[in-house]
């Protein structure tokens, strides 16, 4: 049974979670031990990392061999504690957590609305049907009511879907890749109901996706998951991009990346110039000038420099009172969308590729031929030795 | 034409009461076929499919000596009813039941685990019980399923044979049904009452059977094939 009378004031999910599944040709076993606050948590990483695993762990459908998860002070599994009368484990139905799964499990036979009031099965008749139509139309599909889920389509049945789990009021909600198979604007329009959703009610979401996009996209904490350990949390700029450590295969995820020669170096305010050297056919010699943290470098020496396409701000009109060191004129080339972004590339002496998000290029109204300028951070610049 | 209506309507009413008990007593052991994790559940699904390739002689045998006044089971419901459990419609429906499971027991189970086990991951997410969930959502999904185990239990009870003449014999009103009156009229060479019962028993399971498969084939939600 759901509980939302029983709401803690502090629902943050901790969970140490060891389950292994011994096989002859591909033994698996996941190791994790983590919190999460209200809000969305990502977790990150290729399939096959145990992603689904751990959720269904939280979930109640597969049992940990050892661990322990709760909710606040409420513990849902207790794998081995001191004394016998601490051990726990909360069956699937009694943990009030909101699970939709990567396929969604749409009861094909009932309608949206029945699907919708199905998890409120202890309240009575007219109440049930009062909260599922106010969480249909939180997601917009209250005109689908009497619709089956064959009868809707992909983004519909995802809200369905939505609507099913957070109806209950769960205490935890675990999101199952629950965006893969949607365009990029159904993408975006669902993932804002559900941040409004949660500014009402504040409940961890546990939120799992492979796509480096989604997760900037999200922009909130991650919890990088591999080989069923997790190998990195943080932001989704700390964990996913690299420090100054590059390697090659690190750099080749940049979309901008120069040759340039270190011009100057100033150890006071830990910085250095760098000329880009890379060049536009036809072009003798380039102008730009970047200024980069400080690396063990002598001026003369060639450096790569690798900067993110969705790290460099794009002004129309030259700015004036940034923190920001390099602002570099330029001419806009060509304007492309691709997915939920819009690739921009910039001439400025180099050919300059820019991430903006949809809005923002409906507010710069940008076209190409325009006057442009792009504003990079020091420590957007990321080293490598040539 | 001489159709023993006394034969044919014993037969239906022999038909409707083992189809309602095997759905009755199928649903529990078809749950636990398609759902259980034990090691030896083949065991029992080797014992339920075996009414399909044993013949009827043989289980109406042991059924027989089971029933009859010297096995303990007959012993005691001799003492319960004061007689014997051979050669009555009791005994009948007891025979009928066990040699008919598997044309009930198969299609459910069949039907059960065809569906989809997230479906049921979901609906314990949502709160609900097994039990909920078997009804809400297992029992509503194997309908097809449902339909056509209790219809071939139904004419598999219609036309059974050998199981009704080794412990029912031959009583007219009590035991005697269509297929043994059947035979009777043709050993008898009385082919035209013969005739006349056996049409009336093949439109009958002709019609039944036509009616269920069209109903069947309306079901809009019908989950993979039904076996």
């Amino acid at each position: 049974m759901p509980m939302p009378a029983a709401k803690p004031v502090n629902p943050i999910l901790t969970a140490r979670i060891r389950k292994s599944f011994p096989s002859a040709e591909r033994a698996f076993s996941l190791d994790v031990d983590f919190s999460a606050a209200p809000g969305f948590t990502i977790l990150f990483g290729p399939s096959g990392s145990g992603k689904t695993t751990l959720l269904d762990c939280i979930a109640g459908l597969t049992t940990p061999d050892a661990g322990r998860i709760a909710e606040g002070k409420r513990v849902l599994f207790h794998a081995t504690a001191p004394d016998a009368n601490a051990k726990a484990n909360i069956s699937v139905a009694k943990r009030g957590v909101g699970y939709v799964l990567q396929d969604l499990a749409l009861f094909p036979h009932l309608t949206v609305e029945k699907n919708t009031e199905y998890g409120l099965a202890h309240l009575p008749r007219a109440s049930r049907k009062q909260r599922a139509v106010a969480a249909l139309q939180d997601f917009h599909i209250e005109h689908l009511r009497q619709h089956r889920p064959a009868q809707i389509s992909g983004g519909e049945r995802q809200r369905v879907a939505l609507a099913r789990s957070l109806v209950t009021d769960p205490c935890v909600l675990l999101l199952d890749e629950p965006l893969a198979a949607l365009d990029a604007a159904t993408k975006t329009k669902i993932l804002d109901d559900l941040r409004r959703w949660n500014q009402a009610h504040r409940i961890p979401i546990l939120y799992v996706t492979h796509s480096r996009e989604e997760v900037f996209a999200l922009g909130e904490r991650v919890l990088v998951l591999e080989n069923g350990r997790i190998i990195a949390q943080g932001s989704p700029h700390e964990v996913l991009r690299a420090p100054l450590l590059e390697t090659v295969a690190q750099l080749a995820g940049f979309e901008n990346i120069f040759d340039t020669t270190v011009e100057s170096i100033h150890e006071d305010r830990g910085t250095m110039l760098c000329r880009i050297t890379t060049l536009m056919p036809g072009d003798e010699a380039s102008s730009v000038l970047l200024e980069t943290p400080l690396i063990r470098a002598e001026a003369g020496s060639p450096l790569r420099i690798g900067i993110r396409a969705g790290d460099i701000l794009l002004a129309i009109a030259k700015p004036v009172g940034l923190s920001a060191r390099n602002v570099i004129p330029g001419k806009l080339r060509s304007i492309e969308r691709r997915d939920m972004i819009i690739s921009v590339r910039v001439d400025c002496g180099v050919e300059v590729e820019v991430y903006l998000t949809l809005a923002a290029r409906d507010a710069l109204q940008l076209e190409a031929g325009r006057e442009v300028w792009l504003v990079i951070k020091t420590h957007s610049c990321h080293l490598m030795q040539k | 034409m001489s159709i023993n209506w006394q034969a044919f309507q014993l037969t239906v009413e022999l038909a409707v009461i083992v189809s309602a008990i095997l759905l009755a007593i199928g649903l529990p052991l078809a749950y636990w076929i398609a759902f259980s994790r034990l090691r030896w559940k083949f065991l029992v699904e080797a014992l339920v499919a075996m009414p399909i390739v044993l013949p009827p002689t043989v289980l109406g045998f042991y059924l027989l000596v089971a029933l009859g006044s010297r096995s303990p089971l007959g012993r005691w419901w001799q003492s319960m009813t004061g007689h014997t459990l051979a050669f009555t419609f009791t005994g009948l429906v007891i025979g009928s039941i066990l040699y008919s499971v598997p044309f009930a027991v198969q299609p459910f189970a069949s039907s059960f685990s065809s569906v989809d086990r997230k479906l049921l991951a979901a609906s314990a997410t949502l709160g609900a019980s097994p039990l909920r969930t078997f009804f809400r959502v297992v029992l509503p999904l194997s309908v097809p399923g449902l339909i056509t185990g209790v219809v071939l239990a139904f004419a598999h009870t219609m036309g059974e044979f050998g199981v009704v003449l080794m412990i029912g014999g031959n009583i007219p009103g009590v035991t005697r049904t269509v297929s043994i009156d059947i035979y009777d009229q043709v050993q008898a060479s009385n082919y035209a009452a013969a005739n006349a019962t056996a049409l009336l028993l093949l439109l009958f399971c002709f019609a039944v059977l036509t009616a269920v498969y069209g109903m069947n084939r309306r079901k809009p939600w019908t989950v993979g094939p039904v076996k």
